[in-house]
């Protein structure tokens, strides 16, 4: 392909690419391969293998196609097979000597392995209704809707043909050619977007602060450094359709009057490097990126800049800092980067996700955008759904939506018959939220007012076996190693956070350890530089709204209900032990004795509270009980 | 340390150099290079870097020892990074960090006093829903267990 000179080519590539790869409309058969990190983790690349030898082994011509994520990380190895005219068909956990199967009766005769089968897939192409789920009758998509994710896990994300027969690049076309910036703004505004990093600030205003600035050149900055544990929604999005991100950039770019993006992505994500690279080398091949793009006379480039390895550089500012090759310090605001940003030039920061909706929104139009999700949280939210939770993945779902709609319809629940305890939502910074809060509609507002956050989008389950002083120490202790320690509140108050948190975990905690924690994030709130310090005693401050009486057993009673805290309980073998012996085999000290269908006894003085026995136990027989009452016990006898 | 007997090939270096003359903002760039290029960040190295680009050596030690990935000492040649991240962390990450530490001694955070095995605790890889996980060498290792963990990276050479 050569390059675009006009929008009319475009709109007639777009055509072209439609009749010949547009999913569903193959004209010859192909098998897809779920080829994200997650993919590859399962062990993708393996059953790539397996398939490419069973095709040479028969002498079939039948293209490989690797794709990003489709979001069902839980099922794992994901392949695909695609027969001109019919329904797309998933299969799950597939290893590699399923392949030959696989091709044999699916392939060759037409008919698809049902016990392996996760669903049929129902793309309408692009168009089609939103609200239609990708799998009828699979709970996981039941209640998503996919408009950033639309592209991910359904087109080869290293080719920009399947990107433009999937309406790729026509919101660009149709920017350059219809709108005048102020129109671009104006549809963002009206949309309702609000910022995916999680900050929610309306996009189109941010958009219209750096147009109005004076001064140049401005420059478009995506912030892909993607660092809270526990998310991985801008991986999936730079993997899986990169040139979504591209072109929301560009549309950027244009609205506001830019002459360069920087797209700032996280060293550890090589894969999504590697495809943004390519992404960018096709774009500026086609004249999508470039001087005078498709004729207009807007002329663009993007520069992909890798960081290297630090959390503050998530914050705005540090990022900038960073691309201009310094420490990635934060500095205060006022001047906000649409006034003095990077280079001291006006620039506009958004985050993957954002930047991946702006094609939509400019080809559907405001008023379908602001017709998905609540009013004052318009559109879809993006989870990466973690933890204890059987189904694990990546969803897009409508604001409002319920975390119990989240949690038990779309995530099915914890598994092993596990009881909820808590979800965090917004990683590090971010709070947790008790099983009273699961009817909470998730957007921007009512998380906030149910104490938590929306976050940039991870969501993690956890269940009874998680203490909630250690979970709250972890996250401090995660926060406070990424202190750049630039200001004294975050620095210090960090360490100090973790001091007090650790005696209580340790046991060594009193009642004033909680009023201090209190004292020291109110100070740390309003005194810190930047949102890592603002923020980092959400998740201590959450934990202990809700889950206060766990904080006292552990000052008070010097026991860690979820058997958690090392010192602070035993293990104890209760009267529903049935004798079957298997704590027997799995404790390493060999510290429990009893008879077949007898009772069992933990020797209190070998056991080293490792909880094999409280892991392995099929029947509840063994409990979680305070240390005390094993010293108690000990001098009664 | 053995390092400053150690002579450096500085044609790599040259060809970094070279590559990002005259841009704005390339010092990250450069050292990402040059670290891939040598393993870590060596003295001599940076000296050279300094010497040569004209960035003073306090501003490249200062941007070195704020980011993570940048390293001033030798490492091993197998590189273990475990995910302690929160989904890995409530799956049995710890877990795994110890049997690592124990069975092939080598401490989180260095390396093996024969150059065998670098163990990093890192915070999220991003692959959570296959928690825990860890990348060996680039290659990713997801669902583990502390005994597959350690047979496979016993199996390296």
């Amino acid at each position: 392909m050569s390059g675009l000179v006009s929008i009319a080519e475009l709109a007639q590539l777009r055509d072209a690419t439609q009749s010949s790869v547009h999913t569903g409309l193959e004209t010859t058969p192909t098998i897809i391969v779920g080829m994200g990190t997650c993919g590859i983790a399962a062990g993708a690349d393996k059953v790539w293998a397996a398939l490419q030898q069973g095709l040479a082994q028969r002498n079939l011509d039948v293209p490989l196609k690797g794709v990003g994520c489709i979001g069902i990380c839980v099922k794992e190895p994901l392949v695909d097979i695609q027969l001109p005219g019919k329904p797309r068909v998933t299969y799950a956990n597939v290893k590699p000597e399923m392949a030959a199967r696989l091709i044999e009766e699916h392939l060759v005769n037409g008919q698809p392995v049902k016990a392996w089968m996760l669903g049929q897939m129902d793309d309408r192409g692009p168009g089609k209704a939103q609200a239609e789920p990708l799998y009828p009758g699979v709970a996981f998509y039941s209640k998503q809707v996919r408009i950033a994710l639309r592209n991910c896990g359904l087109i080869d994300p290293e080719k920009i043909e399947e990107y433009l027969a999937r309406d790729g690049y026509q919101a660009l076309g149709k920017a350059l050619a219809e709108m005048e910036p102020d129109d671009v703004i104006a549809e963002m505004k009206d949309s309702g977007l609000r910022g995916r990093g999680g900050a929610g600030f309306l996009t189109g205003l941010k958009w219209e602060l750096c147009r109005r600035s004076r001064g140049g050149p401005k420059y478009v900055i995506c912030n892909a450094d993607e660092g809270d544990p526990g998310a991985f929604m801008d991986r999936s999005i730079l993997e899986g359709d990169p040139h979504s991100v591209l072109e929301g950039m560009t549309i950027a770019g244009y609205a506001i009057g830019a002459a360069a993006g920087y797209i700032y992505c996280r060293a550890e994500y090589p894969l999504a490097i590697q495809r943004l690279k390519t992404a960018i080398r096709q774009a500026h091949e086609l004249g999508l990126l470039g001087q005078n793009i498709l004729g207009s006379g807007f002329s663009y480039e993007i520069y992909l800049k890798e960081g290297a390895g630090a959390f503050v550089c998530g914050e705005e500012t540090a990022l900038m800092a960073s691309i201009e090759g310094r420490r990635g310090e934060p500095k205060p605001k006022p001047p906000f980067p649409a006034v003095s940003g990077l280079w001291a030039k006006p620039s506009n920061v958004n985050n993957v996700k954002s930047y991946g909706m702006v094609p939509q929104i400019i080809l559907n139009g405001a008023d379908w955008f602001a017709g998905i999700g609540t009013p004052k949280s318009p559109g879809t939210a993006i989870f990466a759904l973690t933890g204890k939770i059987k189904n694990t993945g990546l969803i897009e779902v409508p604001m409002g939506i319920t975390l119990r709609e989240i949690i038990y319809d779309i995530g099915g629940g914890l598994p092993k018959g596990k009881r909820f305890k808590a979800v965090q939502t917004g990683g590090p910074l971010g709070g947790c939220l008790p099983e009273s809060a699961l009817d909470t509609p998730v957007d921007f507002d009512s998380l906030i007012q149910a104490g938590a956050v929306m976050g940039s989008g991870g969501m993690i389950v956890v269940d009874h076996d998680t203490c909630m002083v250690e979970f709250a120490k972890y996250f401090l202790q995660f926060a406070s190693d990424e202190s750049c320690g630039k200001c004294v509140p975050c620095r210090i108050g960090g360490q100090r956070l973790l001091e007090v948190l650790t005696r209580i975990a340790e046991g060594r905690g009193t009642l004033q350890d909680l009023d201090e924690i209190e004292y020291i994030s109110r100070n740390m709130k309003e005194a810190s530089l930047c949102a890592l310090g603002q923020l980092t005693p959400g998740p201590v401050l959450a934990a202990l709204r809700f889950f206060r009486q766990e904080y006292e057993a552990h000052i008070v009673d010097k026991f860690c209900p979820a058997g958690v805290c090392i010192g602070l309980f035993a293990f104890e073998i209760n009267d529903d032990c049935k004798g079957c012996g298997l704590c027997v085999k799995a404790c390493p000290q060999e510290a429990i004795t009893g008879g077949k269908k007898e009772k069992h006894v933990i020797d209190q003085v070998a056991c080293i509270q490792c909880g094999s026995c409280f892991d392995v136990c099929r029947l509840d027989g063994v409990s979680i009980i305070p240390l005390s009452e094993v010293v108690k016990q000990a001098a009664a006898n | 340390m053995s390092d400053d007997q150690h002579t450096f090939d500085l044609a790599p270096l040259e060809r970094i150099l070279k590559e990002y003359a005259g841009q704005k903002g390339a010092v990250i760039p450069i050292l990402q290079q040059v670290q891939d290029a040598y393993g870590y960040l060596p003295r001599e190295i940076l000296v050279e870097i300094s010497k040569r680009a004209g960035i003073p050596i306090t501003q490249l030690i200062g941007v070195v020892t704020f980011y993570a990935q940048f390293h001033l000492t030798r490492r091993g040649r197998h590189l273990i990074r475990i995910c302690d991240g929160t989904a890995c962390h409530v799956r049995g990450a710890p877990e795994a960090v110890k049997a690592i530490e124990t069975s092939l001694s080598v401490p989180a955070g260095g390396t093996s006093p024969d150059f065998k095995y670098t163990l990093e605790v890192v915070y999220c890889l991003g692959s959570c829903g296959l928690a825990p996980v860890a990348v060996v060498d680039d290659q990713v290792h997801g669902r583990l267990t502390p005994e597959t963990m350690v047979e496979s990276l016993r199996q390296l050479d």
